[in-house]
């Protein structure tokens, strides 16, 4: 038998369940695996042990007195330091939230705490979800459980690496331009982010919030299916979340993808993709053809604009809503100032690192007089036509297939120099958010030496299920990587 | 590079980001904002004659709600927070003479 810490979310909140392991036990192995582990890899910037076992006692009671039954139910969670949670510090491993204590949670936590689920601590983070590294964190990097001289990713970093290290069941990301996929990618782990509005942002710092969106990182599709299920709701807090009556995500979880329609799209195995990756990708889509699946080529198009128009859109939405960090409220303030725009000014040099403040300076820019319409404009515009090619792709096919990442992890160190080749990486999962469609990723092989290689499905807009349940086929037809 | 940023360019984004940035700083935020902007123009190349700009891709749009007030007095909480408080109030610099 697996370690307690080991197993998967619905196997240790079934055992849970048959009283075969308390949620004590549970907490002891995820903390054992994190004193044990996270000195090295460094997935958490805070873990509230405390707080935890308190609530464990809590809900080991009500799950006795059967008025707990969810399948998640004891199952302990790690959660990324960008989404709020009451009396436990959210940083968004930035130094400006250095020691912020939100005063509410976010309604994806809640919803996850309402099933019974006990949050272990919070993950570390590329600062503000802005990097695709986990190296932008004011806290210090996180390393990759798979090779810890690689980075997990990013910019959910560590809530992938926590995953891979099983010091948690599974945890939640956020994904604005490929944050919770590219992760699971680097990590070997299994990622999805839903359809724009169908988790809540309430509690979401905001990073983009026309692109933002919560999402599970987990270590099978079917604990993916099951976490999903908790923590998507309508939110009359959130003004963009969707009334969906189709949560039912895991009566998708069946083997069969006869008949399905996949499309790959040639634009994704084109120049840059490194070749182990294409070949491990392409043999996943050999192994659903082979259980049923139609699989053919066609072309996306406009897959190299979707990065410019990207980060035009991303930054000027930071811009606006990073505003609120002005050191008066909470937060880090700056000690010596003259006047009050002096403390905002310098709060705001201090406390931000460098990659927030290019992203601040390039989306105030493209908002400004003049700019606005050459280039703000201008994105929101190839955004339509670039939902339109996704539109065009999903009148013929069910999903589309294709990489997550152009290679595997890049060695600690490697991607900041380059900011431009870092942003390119983004270029398989960034339209997905502009289009504001559901994207799983999950691995299909490793590379030469040994780093996992993720595959990504991409569904139209409500079509989760169709992705869980390909998903759910295509693991099975795998077996263990 | 195509775009060049002038100082006052960069004077003026500093102000609208509310950053202070040191000499070294702007030089680098001028090459670094160069750079984005000639990789943003390759947007140019799109043909968007026509083409309605998309901020949000669902239709639902402006949910509104009744302006009553749902939660409770959290203000001794959220002072806590605070850099500076002085009898329930945030502590800011003085504005005016």
């Amino acid at each position: 038998m697996s370690d307690i810490n080991e197993l998967s979310a619905v196997a240790l909140g079934r055992k849970i369940k048959e009283k075969e392991v308390s949620v004590k036990e549970a907490l002891d192995a995820c903390f054992a695996a994190i004193d044990k582990k996270d000195e090295e890899v460094h997935a958490y910037i805070t873990v509230d042990k405390d707080a935890a076992y308190k609530r464990a006692e809590d809900v080991q009671k009500k799950i006795d007195a059967g008025e707990l039954k969810s399948p998640l139910a004891g199952v302990p969670a790690a959660i990324k330091d960008n989404m709020c949670t009451k009396d436990l510090k959210t940083t968004c491993a930035s130094k400006i939230l250095y020691n912020f204590v939100p005063t509410f949670t976010a309604t994806a936590v809640e919803n996850l705490e309402n099933a019974g689920s006990i949050v272990l601590g919070k993950t570390n983070m590329d600062e503000f979800a802005m990097g695709s590294t986990t190296e932008t964190s004011a806290f210090g990097v996180t390393r990759n459980p798979r090779n810890t001289a690689h980075v997990p990713g990013g910019s959910s970093g560590g809530s992938a690496a926590a995953v891979a290290a099983d010091e948690c069941a599974f945890a939640l990301g956020s994904d604005t331009g490929g944050s919770i996929r590219q992760p699971a990618g680097y990590c070997g782990v299994v990622g999805m982010k839903p359809t724009y509005g169908t988790v809540s942002r309430y509690g979401l710092v905001a990073y983009g919030s026309s692109l933002d969106q919560i999402g599970p990182l987990a270590k099978s599709t079917e604990d993916i299916a099951v976490i999903l299920e908790a923590i998507a709701s309508h939110d009359k807090k959130d003004s963009t979340s969707l009334d969906r009556k189709d949560t039912d995500f895991t009566s998708a979880l069946k083997e069969d993808v006869k008949g399905m329609k996949i499309g790959l799209p040639r634009d994704y195995f084109g120049d840059g993709l490194d070749p182990e990756v294409a070949a491990a990708v392409k043999k996943a889509a050999e192994d659903l053809k082979a259980a049923g699946a139609e699989v053919e080529e066609f072309d996306l198009k406009l897959v190299k604009y979707a990065i410019p128009a990207y980060y035009t859109i991303a930054d000027a939405e930071a811009s606006s809503n990073l505003e609120r960090f002005d050191g008066i409220k909470y937060g880090y303030r700056t000690d010596n100032f003259t006047d009050l725009h002096d403390l905002y000014k310098k709060t705001r040099s201090e406390g931000f690192g460098p990659e927030v403040q290019r992203r601040i300076m390039l989306g105030s820019f493209v908002l400004s007089s003049g700019y606005y319409d050459a280039y703000y404009l201008k994105a929101l515009k190839v955004k339509a036509l670039i939902k339109q090619a996704f539109d065009e792709a999903f009148a013929k096919y069910d999903f589309i297939l294709g990489p997550v990442a152009p290679t595997t992890a890049p060695e600690l160190g490697k991607s900041l120099s380059d900011p431009m080749k870092m942003y390119l990486g983004d270029i398989y999962t960034i339209s997905v958010n502009l289009a504001g469609l559901p994207g799983i990723c999950l691995p299909c092989g490793k590379d030469k030496t040994g780093l996992p290689i993720g595959l990504q499905l991409i569904g139209d807009c409500f079509k989760e299920k169709t992705l869980i349940q390909a998903a759910y086929t295509y693991e099975k037809i795998r077996g263990t990587v | 590079m195509a775009n060049v940023i002038s100082d006052e360019t960069i004077e003026y984004v500093g102000i609208l980001s509310k950053l202070k940035l040191n000499e070294e700083q702007k030089e680098q935020a001028k090459k670094d904002l160069a750079q984005m902007l000639d990789y943003i123009d390759e947007l140019g190349e799109v043909d968007t004659e026509g083409v309605e700009p998309m901020t949000h891709i669902h239709p639902e749009v402006n949910c509104f709600r009744e302006d009553v007030v749902t939660n409770g007095d959290d203000h001794e909480a959220i002072l806590k927070n605070a850099p500076e408080e002085k009898d329930s109030a945030f502590v800011v610099p003085r504005t005016f003479d």
